[in-house]
């Protein structure tokens, strides 16, 4: 559409959206029974409370927190296992980006979504959902600095 | 009164396994439609990135318009959650920090191809190489949390 045979969706569009709305649904139903609200990079900080004596992973916010975090994160394993062996027909995927990427990008990522407070889940969805500017911000700074990272990596022979 | 006092902690405990089922059932949710949507591949992300395919914008718009419409609608229909007693509200700070995280953050992101839900939901999917990225955003939480806090 943008220019000659290119699609917008060269592989669809359809499970993307439906996709979406399933995400959405998880994180609706978490706050419909719990009234929480479920962004997911919190659970890497709340996780250390369990072996970290410091004040900042002691905090209310995180101790009386991890349980059900790790609980939401849990889910998100055997959901996508559920789509495995159903609709995606036992089909396994292994990634092929190299693992220092991995490793490095999950760090830059993580101490990023932490110091943020929020990932594309935390800003992008719940943020977003509950109309705060400051995630509308953050959103747009992310999708810009990753595209700017992918086109760099791709540039120079990385995945 | 001993007997008040046990039965208060026999409410408390079933409370806090229903919320442990609620986010148990929720994640499930979310981690289906990660793997529909091949959220879970980091091959997908990158391809977003590289403006191949914009498929992941109709993922975000999908998560983010249905849970708008939840967390709009349900605050003023209901008085309280099924299992609790109010709605938590989003902490929103917009300073440098929320700048700075954001952009380290898509950096961290567009390098690896995995952000921290389609980290966990990956593993559901076979794909045991994104137990690289699980630690890196362990240690990226923790590093923040020991050395990039002030207070």
């Amino acid at each position: 559409m943008i220019h000659g045979n290119a699609s917008l969706f060269p592989t669809g569009w359809v499970h993307f959206l439906a996709g979406g709305v399933f995400i959405g649904l998880g994180v609706s139903l978490l706050f419909a029974l719990t009234g929480l609200v479920g962004g997911v990079s919190t659970a890497y900080t709340a996780v250390w409370s369990f072996v970290s004596h410091l004040p900042h992973f002691q905090q209310e916010k995180f101790v009386a927190t991890r349980n059900w975090r790790l609980m939401y994160g849990l889910g998100m394993v055997l959901g996508a296992l559920v789509y495995t062996v159903t609709l995606g027909r036992g089909r396994i995927f292994v990634t092929a980006v190299p693992g220092w990427q991995l490793l490095v990008g999950g760090l830059i990522g993580g101490f990023g979504a932490r110091m943020g407070n929020g990932c594309t889940s935390g800003h992008g969805i719940c943020g977003l959902a509950s109309l705060h500017l400051s995630s509308l911000v953050a959103v747009i700074i992310f999708l810009a600095t990753a595209l700017l990272t992918a086109h760099l990596v791709h540039v120079f022979g990385g995945f | 009164m001993r007997r008040r006092q046990d039965t208060d902690r026999t409410n408390s405990r079933k409370h806090a396994l229903t919320v442990m089922l609620s986010a148990l059932v929720a994640g499930v949710l979310f981690g289906f439609g990660l793997a529909l949507s091949t959220m879970v591949q980091p091959e997908a992300i990158k391809q977003f990135l590289l403006l191949h395919n914009l498929g992941l914008l109709l993922v975000l718009g999908g998560a983010s318009l249905t849970t708008m419409l939840c967390y709009q609608l349900l605050p003023r229909l209901a008085r309280r959650p099924l299992f609790a007693h109010g709605w938590a509200t989003r902490p929103a700070y917009l300073n440098r920090r929320t700048l700075i995280g954001a952009a380290l953050f898509g950096v961290g992101w567009g390098l690896s191809g995995v952000c921290p839900g389609p980290a966990l939901a990956g593993l559901g999917v076979g794909n045991w190489p994104i137990l690289l990225s699980v630690l890196g955003l362990l240690l990226g939480a923790w590093i923040e949390g020991r050395y990039f806090q002030r207070r």
